[in-house]
């Protein structure tokens, strides 16, 4: 039996939905699976590992590591590969496994592939599935050479079956050997928005120069609140100030991937859809019907989006409390 | 001081991607190249520097075919790049032996006191490079940077986290820093930068005089595919409010996403 390592990222002791999927779907591959927490709460996360999937939880509660930092992730992770030897490793591909795994991977002298859709597992055999181009072709990756073989997953592209609480996992506490570092994490300036980044957000609402001035993105604002869903935008608003540019969804932008996609005022210029054309389902909200971004979209509303949105926002809260 | 700025070469955005008779590359008949979008905030940010504190020296360096990854060399050098490094490679290597291939380079000019990278390529949307090369050459990294300063005491930057939150770190020199958006506003090749660029060094280094073993390439893409038809649009009519209802009964009872 193959060992399949999955790092686990938390808020607080929280997992977070990627950490879900790829615990149940290294269970599902019949594998033993190990898994890894670090910092505050960690504890709380293994337990949670457990009812998804991990047989055995390997935590670093140090609380130095509640930031990230790669020097100190690249080595707390590393030692802990060490000692457990696994032959596949899973993570997901957000900010801190984007960053951290390709150093792991120099490191271990193995292969990774990043940014992938798709995942089979068979024995310690795993091949994976990756968008190119911004969507526009697919490839399939296979590892050679690789003692320890690293997948990046993007959130929401695996299902997520409910905890089992019955399920349990040894959890063994680890220590960290501190290497002299040369990166400092000096502050965290927080984000606006406490809610989910683009990149893992499942429900998108993006908004585009349709708006017309930054005020209106308040109309976004309410519908994402009914939704449970994170803004996005346009590259157009970013450059004109309305709002931050890690809003931005596009080539230049963020790469997403939600279930559903709500594009407002956006005419959906290729470089906007390069981001957003991997959402399973699109909606599109313009005035304009001949909108690229109606080609892309699952469904269309033409239709001026003052009137629109507000009542969508309204129907969507009627339905959604029932 | 040295620095160096890895470029990538891309095709446009706006290329049709056509899917080649191995299925492990695509039709490169027609593709126009430009240089990775994220690379010509590095080229900046590194001619910038240059230009403010004398004695800098700043070499572009890229792995690919020579006879196209050189046009985006002397691109960099039209933007003011010093002296560019075009290391002779297949096409598509993987990204492990692309960072070993260019950690081999910088070793063999003599290292760098700094590197910049963008912080992913828009083709295949890895962001494993810059890791990888800092790894090699035991440098401490920072990615995904919208602001940048260096100072003897070390290099200050901001990096884009999660939710719209920003990071500030300090790392130690020689660092390895990959640009983001916003780390500055890449200026265009001017004419006189053009004619100036013909007369710079282009250096050719051959990736098989490496000596890279052929177990370090790590992951094969094959069965390169095109995405799956899009069903046609189903727009919705009617006055917005049915068109509200309806968008709304679809999303739930067929498309089952609420
Ligand atoms: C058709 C096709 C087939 C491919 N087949 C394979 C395959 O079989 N196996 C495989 O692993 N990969 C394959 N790739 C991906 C492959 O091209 C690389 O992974 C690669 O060259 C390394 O770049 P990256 O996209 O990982 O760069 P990233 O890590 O996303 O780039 C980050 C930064 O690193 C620097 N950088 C990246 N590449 C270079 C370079 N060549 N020269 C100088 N600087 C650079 C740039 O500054 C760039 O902004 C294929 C790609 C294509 C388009
Ligand atoms: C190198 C490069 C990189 C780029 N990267 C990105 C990127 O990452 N992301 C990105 O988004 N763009 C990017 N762009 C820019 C892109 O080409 C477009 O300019 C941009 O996406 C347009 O933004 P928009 O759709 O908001 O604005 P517009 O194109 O102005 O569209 C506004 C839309 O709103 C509609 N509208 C107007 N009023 C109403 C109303 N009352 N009700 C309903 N609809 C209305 C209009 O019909 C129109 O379709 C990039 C461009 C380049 C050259």
């Amino acid at each position: 039996m193959s060992k399949v390592f999955v790092f686990a990222e938390h808020k607080n002791g929280a997992l977070k939905r990627g950490a879900m999927e790829l615990l149940q779907a290294a269970a599902k591959s019949g594998n033993t699976v190990v898994g890894m927490a670090v910092g505050t709460g960690a504890d709380k996360a293994a337990a949670e590992m457990g009812h998804h999937g991990a047989t055995e939880v390997h935590i670093l509660k140090d609380a130095s590591l509640d930031a990230y930092n790669s020097e100190l992730y690249a080595a707390a992770v590393a030692s802990v590969l060490e000692k457990v030897q696994p032959q596949i490793l899973l993570a997901s591909a957000t900010s801190t496994g984007r960053d951290l795994f390709p150093r792991i991977a120099a490191r271990m002298k193995t292969g990774i592939a990043s940014d992938c859709t798709e995942l089979n597992i068979s024995g310690d055999n795993v091949t994976a599935k990756k968008p190119m181009y911004s969507g526009k072709a697919f490839a399939n990756v296979a590892f050679e050479n690789s003692p320890l073989k690293i997948v990046l997953m993007r959130a929401n592209q695996l299902p997520v079956a409910a905890a089992d609480g019955s399920k349990t996992a040894t959890v063994i506490e680890q220590t960290l050997a501190k290497p002299d570092l040369k990166t400092l994490v000096k502050e965290i300036v927080k984000g606006t928005s406490e809610k989910l980044d683009l990149t893992e957000a499942n429900i998108i609402v993006s908004g585009g120069r349709g708006l017309k001035e930054a005020g209106n993105f308040k109309l976004l604002n309410d519908l994402a609140d009914v939704l449970g869903a994170t803004v996005g935008a346009s590259r157009a608003v970013v450059d004109a100030g309305w709002v931050s540019h890690g809003m931005q969804v596009g080539q230049t932008g963020k790469t997403v991937a939600p279930t559903l996609y709500i594009a407002v005022g956006v005419s959906g210029a290729i470089q906007h859809l390069a981001g957003m054309s991997g959402s399973k389902v699109i909606v599109a909200i313009n005035n304009d019907p001949n909108a690229p971004i109606f080609q892309k979209a699952t469904y269309g509303i033409v239709g001026d989006l003052f009137d629109v949105v507000p009542k969508l926002t309204e129907e969507f809260k009627k339905v959604l409390k029932h | 001081m040295k620095i160096f700025v890895c470029i990538k070469q891309v095709p446009d955005t706006e290329t049709k991607i056509k899917i080649g008779p191995d299925a492990s590359s695509i039709d490169t008949n027609g593709i126009k190249w430009v240089i990775n979008p994220y690379d010509e905030y590095a080229i900046e940010e590194a001619v910038k520097y240059r230009e403010a504190n004398a004695g800098t020296q700043v070499f572009a360096l890229s792995v690919g075919p020579n006879k196209r990854v050189s046009e985006s060399l002397r691109t960099a050098l039209a933007m003011g790049a010093d002296e560019g490094i075009v290391v002779n490679a297949p096409e598509n290597i993987d990204s492990y032996s692309t960072a070993r291939a260019l950690a081999e380079v910088i070793k063999a000019e003599g290292g760098a006191d700094l590197i910049f990278t963008g912080k992913l390529a828009i083709d295949d949307n890895a962001s494993s490079v810059s890791q990888m090369v800092a790894e090699f050459l035991g440098m401490p990294h920072a990615t995904v940077v919208s602001k940048f300063s260096m100072s003897p005491e070390g290099v200050t930057v901001e990096r884009d986290i999660e939710g719209g939150a920003k990071e500030v770190l300090g790392l130690k020199a020689p660092a390895v820093v990959g640009a983001n958006k916003g780390l500055n506003t890449p200026r265009y090749a001017s004419l006189p930068g053009i004619m100036k660029a013909k007369k710079k060094i282009l250096k050719e280094i051959e990736f098989a005089s490496l000596n890279i073993p052929a177990t370090d390439t790590k992951v094969k893409y094959t069965q390169l595919s095109l995405p799956a038809e899009k069903p046609a649009v189903k727009m919705i009519a009617g006055d917005s409010s049915a068109q509200v209802a309806e968008l709304v009964k679809l999303l739930r009872d067929e498309a089952k996403v609420l």
